[in-house]
């Protein structure tokens, strides 16, 4: 039975159970509903609840699980012989698949009957052939061995698959059953509804931490592969990145790492100073008509595609600066660089500061600043003194936002600043020039991944650790953001 | 009774919300070195007259007041009055306590700060502690001054209040039912503090407490659905008022 089908029918006996459970709750108390301990919509949706939660926890799970399990023991029944020839048992087990899929289509069009799928030999018939016209890929010659295994793959499933439904659709039945016994006016129908959406919400919020956890793993186990290839102490504290797939590379991370504090710090102290004052004018000073027009225009510039920021840098900002400031100044004559890509970076986050401060600053309740002009302050004074400590733990939300995004940046940072490493090793002056080209962390990750590479060289897996050094600074710097809004909370409120 | 020098001569004010006509018409001295007490049944337009006096209507967009305000005999609404400073000198203490989200000593701080009445910090920490004390919150406070004043209970922040009010030494004292929140203790101990301030400046307080009214005003004004319906020294407005309305609030009958 698909899964579909077997997800509608437990919805379907789950939507029974509410009724049911409703009209029984309203019997047991003779129609009366202040009898009751709950409304009788509690009663339907408890059943409901216990109708569908535990059935489709268990279809999940076999989902998920079953897959693998059938084959790992298919995958114990194939011959040694096969395994070695195919050099990896997850490319012959994805092989098999294939094939197993194909005789699937295979029997759907019509082109086998079912028995001649299951019994079909290798070397009596032209089995590629025959599956290769049902339209599925295949690439390599079935061989005997791996139809074998996709036979046997095509049994175990089917019948795993009716194992699962069956039981899911038990699974529901007995929950509904239960519900419905348990269903009379004492029952506490309403708190059992409460534990069920608080256990909706538990589990969306471990939703996201696991994705972060898993993502955090995965990297680690790519990087401790790069670590084993190439010494850490080279790539944590070495100056020159000059990757050569040819091998001896210096895949040093610092002028990456500079290029990328570089940048987002010339990008905020554009945009944090600009969106904050615009803030604090919008919400401040600014009449309701003029905010009205104002707002949504600012946050216009946050819709705007980076690529488009990046054409924005690479053909109107950059040549100005090299022809206005740099090439008059001696400072080189790149169109390429930190400024220009950190210019147009800064406006790019000019709306994520500004629009979320602008809220905070207007949850802010009016008798703070009653109180402070009450007392003679001034506009100004008011929101230095009152309005923006009352604001700071959003405020820094607000900038820590816009420097993970800083940090995250790639194509305004290629377009604008270019693709080379800073050159660590001509002096302080190629390093603090703001007019010259550099490139950060996310772009080299892009450039080593793209191209053909395989996933084993120290070359494409220092993206792994490059990337797992980009998630620990915002991890830090969410951090530090956490601990200066906590002591500020201290000292205040 | 002597007659003293007016502060404040109210001509023909008028206050509307948007559509809604909230004070008509009302027409008020208040003395200098007085104590005049606002009081009236809730929704009468109190705090909206109060709050004319030192342009706190300003800050709500939907407000509009009209009529003369003259303090020592200057319009406080004229193009030339700076509101700022108005506020200096006519202090509030709002209905409902709003201390910063600051330590107490920087609440009461915040004014003397503001306005430079301190040369150093010793000088801060006198005014600081001479204000606590008026506010009848010295005892309770003296030893967390830099523990947040939001963390006070509602009676206490009401005090703490009316500390940072007077702190900056107004010349006129607007207060919106200063002890609403607060125990007969604390109450007798602000009604003193009213009565020290009658010494030197005006104080103008809105109370629902008829015995209070009496016992700290020497002049009650009677409002009533935005009206001013009596004005007249307190002690003739308790023992013998004129208009029926009164007569009936003051006995408990409406309101
Ligand atoms: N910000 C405002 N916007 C619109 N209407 C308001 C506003 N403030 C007050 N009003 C209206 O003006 C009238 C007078 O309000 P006000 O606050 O002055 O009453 P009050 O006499 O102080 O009452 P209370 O004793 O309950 O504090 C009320 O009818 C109220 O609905
Ligand atoms: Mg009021």
């Amino acid at each position: 039975m698909p899964v579909l089908w077997i997800v509608l029918a437990v919805l379907g006996l789950g939507l029974i159970g509410y009724f049911v459970g409703r009209s029984r709750a309203l019997g047991s108390a003779g129609g009366d509903i202040r009898q009751l301990h709950s409304l009788p919509s509690y009663y339907g949706w408890n059943a409901f609840m216990f109708t569908v939660v535990p059935s489709l926890i268990v279809l999940a799970l076999w989902l998920l699980f079953a897959p693998t399990l059938i084959e790992n023991r298919i995958a114990a029944t194939l011959p040694q012989a096969t395994l070695e020839q195919s050099g990896s048992t997850s490319l012959l087990m994805s092989e098999v698949r294939r094939a197993a899929d194909a005789l699937d289509l295979a029997v759907q069009q019509g082109t086998m009957d079912d028995a001649f799928s299951r019994n079909l030999r290798a070397e009596f018939t032209d089995v590629t052939g025959r599956l290769k016209a049902t339209g599925s890929i295949i690439t390599q010659d079935v061989t005997q061995p791996v139809l074998r295994a996709a036979q046997q793959y095509r049994v175990m499933s089917s019948t795993s698959n009716l194992i699962m439904s069956v039981l899911v659709v038990v699974l529901a039945v007995v929950g509904l059953i239960y519900a419905l016994l348990r269903t009379n006016r004492d029952f506490r129908a309403r708190n059992t509804v409460e534990i069920g959406i608080k256990s909706i919400l538990i589990l969306a919020s471990s939703i996201a931490i696991l994705t972060t956890l898993g993502i955090v793993l995965s990297m680690l186990f790519e990087t401790a592969n790069f670590f084993d290839q190439y010494p850490w102490q080279s790539f944590f504290f070495g100056t020159k990145w000059a990757p050569d797939f040819r091998g001896n590379s210096a895949l040093g991370m610092l002028p990456l790492l500079w290029g990328t504090l570089y940048i987002s710090t010339v990008a905020l102290l554009v945009a944090v100073p600009i969106g904050l004052f615009a803030a604090i004018y919008l919400s401040e000073y600014a009449g309701p008509r003029l905010r009205a027009v104002a707002k949504p225009m600012i946050e216009i510039l946050a819709g705007i595609p980076t690529i488009v920021y990046g054409l924005f840098a690479l053909i109107t900002v950059g040549p100005f600066l090299r022809d206005a400031i740099a090439s008059p100044l001696g400072l080189g004559n790149n169109t390429n660089s930190v400024m220009t890509a950190g210019l147009v970076m800064g406006v790019m986050l000019i709306p994520f500061v500004s629009s979320l401060s602008d809220d905070i600053i207007n949850a802010v309740p009016q008798s703070m600043r009653d109180g402070s002009f009450g007392l003679g302050a001034t506009q100004s004074e008011t929101i230095r003194q009152v309005v923006l400590p009352a604001a700071l733990p959003g405020v820094v939300g607000a900038i820590l936002l816009a420097a993970s995004r800083a940090i995250g940046e790639t194509m305004i940072v290629v377009m604008g600043a270019g693709a080379a490493a800073a050159q660590m090793d001509q002096g302080l002056g190629a390093i603090i020039n703001p007019f010259q080209a550099m490139t950060t962390v996310t772009v080299k990750i892009v450039s080593q991944l793209t191209g053909d590479t395989d996933f084993a060289s120290p070359e494409t897996l220092v993206a792994f650790a490059l990337g797992l050094t980009l998630f620990v600074i915002t991890l830090g710097l969410n951090v530090l953001a956490l601990i200066i809004v906590r002591k500020y909370r201290e000292q205040y409120e | 009774m002597d007659t003293k020098e007016i502060k404040f001569e109210c001509r023909d004010c008028q206050v509307y919300y948007g559509d809604k006509h909230a004070i008509k018409d009302v027409s008020v001295d208040i003395e200098d070195k007085t104590v005049t007490a606002f009081i009236g049944p809730s929704g009468c337009g109190k705090s909206t007259f109060l709050r004319c006096l030192n342009r706190m209507n300003d800050t709500i967009d939907a407000a509009r007041v009209m009529g003369g305000f003259l303090l020592d005999g200057e319009d406080i609404y004229d193009r030339r009055v700076d509101p700022v400073q108005l506020r200096a000198k006519v202090g509030m203490v709002f209905q409902r306590p709003n201390p910063f989200p600051k330590s107490i000593y920087d609440n009461v701080a915040y004014g003397p700060k503001i306005h430079g009445l301190a040369k150093n910090k010793a000088e801060l920490d006198e005014i600081v502690e001479r204000s606590l004390r008026r506010g009848a919150i010295w005892d309770e406070v003296k030893d967390r001054l830099d523990s947040p004043g939001t963390g006070l209970s509602g009676g206490q922040q009401q005090r703490l209040c009316i500390a940072r009010a007077v702190a900056t030494e107004p010349e006129v004292l607007l207060m919106d039912e200063p002890c609403s929140a607060l125990d007969p203790i604390a109450t007798a101990q602000v009604e003193e503090l009213i009565d020290e301030l009658r010494a030197n400046y005006s104080v103008v307080i809105v109370t629902h407490s008829m015995q209070q009214a009496a016992r700290v005003s020497q002049k009650t004004a009677f409002f009533h659905l935005g009206n001013l319906v009596e004005f007249g020294e307190t002690g003739e407005i308790f023992t013998n008022p004129k208009d029926p309305r009164t007569e009936s609030y003051i006995t408990g009958r409406i309101g």
